[in-house]
């Protein structure tokens, strides 16, 4: 990760609208009255721990931020947020953060979100706020399966996968998140996981950064109905073949000793991954997450195998500007009034053709 | 030639059959110098535009309304089309109208039969004939009946020769043909001119009323402003009309129907639709709440015209946001709410049918939140152009688990502008959501409106929370969100930046006063009381029972856009000499704390729905009384005869 912001000085210019801290925050600020209700072990606690420890940094002020989250486990997290939240219903949470943030640009709008919430109850709500680019940030949990309804595969599960509601194994082909959100015109889309709290805070800040809708997915492990589900990535040993890390400007490598590489197939255009060699070292790919085509991110997020999730990236696969939704619903908003002058509430109801009856 | 005229003793809809019977009064001749040609005064007039869904009768009617609106007439109009944008040309379900009644005294309906039907092809006048009383008045377009035109309806022969319109006074007109000459030397294509065929039939239609031209001149200059020439053909065949009608002598006689100066109290007039009043309510109710309006909306016919209607006033601060289903846009709207806007979804029964799960969270999240229904017929798809009250016990109870929402029920075009007023002052006062049942009827009828000042508009303004509300056993002040006014029982409205009063919220079931998640079942059975308990009393006000001698004993009751047919039918059996009692219901949810107190104090009570009995079904419920239920389910209004019988047999039985 070479991107950097500075921290707490709310110089963010995504955030530029939201007031700022009066005075420095720390990690208790963020951290409600309410006892955490998840599974001991579960991934969410250290995906709740990087959120509270990373908020202070932003140095907003904290009844600027709110959180509105749908249903699924991840979605109690509003709860044991002491910010503005809203626990709403399966899968609307894009919907209904949408209205808040359009109408409120003075807010730090995020959505805590789940694969079934995000990807399958609500997975119309979400590729409209990634095409739209409304100014939130998606936290996506991904396990990988239901958690809260006690265990049915999700859309993200691997197919053959054996669950209560599957028991000869699921037919479902799944989605790929990144893939689908880039094909949804998101502007940022990242991949990380729970147990890397320093990688989880550096994309979190790039996200918080970033203006427009960034979504986050947060390999997550649900140790009680998908335990090690994302273990290729985490074992210190399997993670040296299985991980990816792409970070801007940064030639992709990976491996013991970054001996592979990913390069473009001349013939298709497609990514593969080769042995790095002296003579194909210069042919390796040099990560751009800021390009404007959203091609390459989309190929590399066709690296991983869904099954054994082997050749995963992780870090920001896209971030690009593109006009933001809720600041130009306001421009429309001021050039109406320049065009039209402050609504005249008598003029607007008397309009053209009137009479009179005089009495 | 008495058909256009009823007895100045039965104002309002007639009671009079149209046809042979002379008329009692009303008409009058002037006489005219020798030359000019005879002008008839009448009371009121019921006109039909009827033609293929292209040929533009929704925009004639529009326009002849327009006329009539600023010549001063009482008027009431009923537009009628079919979901199709362009139905397949010269088809019976292809043909669209728009029926316009005006008067020289106050009326409520659009009247029941038309006294002139503009048929502008064959399908048109085979699809409205059976409307037109015998002797009423029919101006065909002759042009359009064809051999084949006429066989794609079922007319073995001319209709126009076969003596089967021979009941009528029938004009028969070259209509397409006359614009085509009218304008030859504006170089349009012959397609092109024989659009403006429905400006000719204005013109002439326009004549034969005396109506004001100047306004349709300057609409059509300011709509066609883009193409001029094409503006400049429809004024001149708007023109031709008029000409055609004061020099051919088929139209010997033109009618005169003088302002409805003593219907109107003074005041300032302008037409309105029921769609353009709920939106200007809504833009009012912003101002006066001194919030800004945020619309969160999926298109769905026939409540798009708010959409469109709103999304012109970003100037007033109003945010429209088209979601990408029904759900999103209510979704948006609550989220909005939870900012601290005036929050509004519109849409129709199947989009409700969407919105319940939110529309439950709201309830249970107790955030004002307004829900615009424009009811049109079901069940599913429905007919979708078409009126129905049959989303009364959806609005009332489809959400799961005890979800009670308060429902206003506007009555007439004009009352939608003051019923959304209404609405919001419910869902801010008591931070709910709220349902406003409109219907089709309403949204596209129209009628004039006494436009209110300003500063007559109530006063909607609301306090937020700022800080602490409850003070703990040790003595620290904290903020309960769901720490109740004990007057209303509505909770603190703290919107997001307020600093010291971050909580969150969300649809499980909360602690009394902390809003903290809470699972016990005494507080389960406590706060879905205490939801009723703040809906039950909502401030609504006592009925206003309308009966002129106190000697009724029958009561005809009705909530919505029946009013008008009702209120007609009431006024005939009054006229002939019944007593009946009228009542007519705003407040759905709850209803008026007397009603059941007027319900006991008549021996019968009738109630007329658009659906099959569903105010019935409550009524009976909650006040254990015998309901006379009178139901119709055709997609169309009521027509105020029929109901005058059915309560002229109501009060003899």
């Amino acid at each position: 990760m070479t991107e950097t912001i500075p921290q707490g000085t709310g110089a963010i210019e995504a955030l530029s609208l939201v007031p700022k801290a009066e005075a420095v925050q720390s990690m208790k600020d963020f951290k409600s009255d309410q006892e955490v209700r998840w599974c001991p072990g579960c991934g969410d606690y250290a995906i709740l721990a990087a959120v509270q420890g990373f908020m202070p940094e932003l140095g907003l002020a904290k009844e600027n931020i709110c959180f509105v989250s749908g249903i699924g486990c991840s979605s109690r997290f509003p709860y044991y947020m002491n910010t503005y939240g809203m626990h709403s219903i399966h899968g609307r949470a894009p919907a209904i953060a949408t209205g808040l943030a359009t109408s409120r640009r003075d807010l730090s709008v995020w959505v805590v979100t789940g694969d079934g919430d995000a990807l399958s109850i609500g997975g119309n709500h979400l590729i409209h706020a990634l095409r739209r680019n409304v100014n939130l940030k998606i936290l996506l949990f991904n396990n990988r399966i239901y958690g809260l309804t006690k265990g049915q595969y999700s859309p993200t599960s691997e197919v053959g996968k054996i669950t209560k509601s599957t028991p000869m194994g699921s037919l479902d082909a799944p989605f790929n998140p990144v893939s689908l959100a880039l094909g949804a015109e998101a502007s940022f889309v990242a991949r990380t996981v729970d147990s890397d709290r320093k990688h989880l805070t550096e994309v979190l800040r790039q996200a918080a950064a970033h203006p427009g809708t960034a979504l986050v997915e947060i390999y997550q492990n649900c140790n009680i109905f998908n335990d090690g589900a994302f273990e290729a990535l985490k074992d210190k040993q399997q993670a040296q073949e299985a991980v990816i890390r792409l970070e801007h400007g940064q030639p992709i490598r990976f491996g013991t000793d970054l001996a592979k590489g990913v390069v473009r197939n001349a013939a298709t255009g497609d990514l593969e991954v080769v042995a790095v060699t002296p003579e194909n070292e210069a042919r390796i790919l040099v990560h751009d997450a800021h390009s404007a085509s959203p091609t390459t991110a989309f190929a590399l997020s066709r690296l991983a195998d869904p099954d054994t999730l082997h050749q995963t990236p992780i870090g920001v696969f896209r971030s690009v500007d593109r006009p933001v939704y809720d600041g130009l619903m306001s421009e429309q908003l001021e050039t109406a009034v320049v065009q039209q002058g402050k609504g005249d509430l008598a003029a607007l109801l008397r309009g053209n053709d009137t009479w009179t009856v005089v009495g | 030639m008495t058909s256009q005229v009823s007895s100045p003793a039965e104002q309002a809809d007639s009671a009079e059959p149209h046809g042979d019977s002379p008329p009692a009064g009303g008409e009058e001749t002037t006489a005219r110098p020798a030359a000019a040609k005879e002008v008839r005064r009448l009371d009121r007039v019921i006109i039909r535009f009827a033609g293929d869904s292209g040929d533009g009768m929704q925009l004639t009617g529009d326009r002849f309304t327009s006329e009539t609106a600023s010549f001063g007439n009482d008027l009431s109009t009923l537009p009628n089309f079919p979901a199709e944008i362009r139905a397949p040309a010269g088809t019976l379900p292809g043909v669209s109208s728009f029926q316009l009644h005006f008067a020289d005294h106050d009326i409520l309906t659009p009247g029941d039969a038309p006294d002139v039907l503009v048929a502008m092809n064959p399908a048109a006048l085979k699809a409205n004939l059976a409307d037109v009383p015998r002797g009423g008045e029919i101006i065909v377009n002759t042009d359009e009946f064809a051999k084949r035109a006429m066989a794609k309806v079922g007319y073995a022969a001319s209709p126009l020769e076969d003596g089967s319109l021979d009941a009528y006074r029938v004009h028969a007109v070259p209509l397409t043909t006359l614009t085509i000459e009218a304008l030859k030397d504006h170089g349009l294509s012959r397609k092109e001119a024989e659009r403006s065929k429905n400006m000719f039939a204005l013109g002439l239609l326009s004549w034969m009323y005396h109506r004001p031209t100047e306004s349709t001149e300057a609409f059509l200059r300011k709509k066609f402003a883009k193409k001029p020439h094409i503006a400049e053909a429809n004024v001149a065949a708007f023109r031709a009309g008029w000409n055609f009608g004061e020099t051919t002598e088929d139209f010997a006689v033109s009618y005169e129907v003088a302002p409805a100066t003593a219907a109107f109290p003074p005041g300032t007039y302008r037409n309105i639709s029921g769609n353009l009043a709920l939106s200007y309510g809504l833009v009012a109710a912003s101002r006066q709440a001194d919030l800004p309006l945020y619309l969160g909306s999926y298109p769905i016919t026939p409540a798009s015209d708010i959409l469109h209607e709103l999304s012109r006033h970003k100037n007033f601060g109003v945010r429209t946001f088209q979601a990408e289903d029904e759900i999103a846009g209510i979704g948006a709207a609550l989220g909005a709410a939870f900012g601290g806007a005036l929050a509004v979804t519109t849409t129709s029964g199947p989009g409700v049918a969407l919105k319940s799960e939110t529309i439950g969270l709201a309830v249970s999240l107790e955030l004002p939140l307004l829900i615009v229904d424009i009811q049109r017929g079901g069940p599913s798809t429905g007919l979708p152009t078409k009126t129905e009250q049959a989303d009364l016990l959806q609005a009332m109870y489809g959400r799961n688990g005890e979800a009670p929402v308060p429902i206003v029920a506007p009555k007439t075009p004009a009352d939608c502008f003051d019923a959304a007023l209404d609405a919001a002052r419910i869902a801010l006062t008591y931070r709910t959501p709220v349902f406003l049942l409109s219907d089709g009827y309403l949204a596209n009828g129209s009628e004039p409106w006494r436009i209110p000042e300003v500063d007559e508009l109530p006063d909607l303004r609301v306090q937020f929370a700022t800080g602490p509300n409850h003070t703990l056993a040790d003595g620290t002040e904290v903020f309960w969100p769901y720490k109740r006014d004990e007057q209303t029982l509505a909770r603190p409205w703290a919107v997001p930046g307020t600093p010291g009063l971050e909580h969150r919220i969300g649809g499980i079931e909360k602690q009394d006063g902390t809003g903290n998640i809470s699972y016990d079942p005494a507080n389960h059975d406590f706060m879905v009381r205490t939801r009723q308990a703040k809906i039950d009393g909502i401030d609504v006000p006592r009925l206003d029972v309308d009966d002129p001698d106190g000697a009724a004993r029958t009561l005809v009751l009705g909530w919505g856009s029946t009013y008008g047919p009702i209120t007609a039918a009431v006024r005939r059996v009054r006229a002939g000499g019944g007593r009946i009692a009228q009542a007519h219901l705003r407040h759905l949810n709850p209803f008026p704390a007397d009603l059941g107190d007027v319900l006991q104090r008549y021996d019968t009570v009738v109630v007329p729905e658009m659906n099959l009995g569903q105010l019935a079904t409550l009524l009976r419920a909650k006040y254990l009384v015998d309901i006379r239920s009178h139901t119709q389910v055709s997609g169309m209004p009521f027509k105020a005869e029929q109901l005058a019988d059915v309560f002229k047999e109501a009060i003899h039985d």
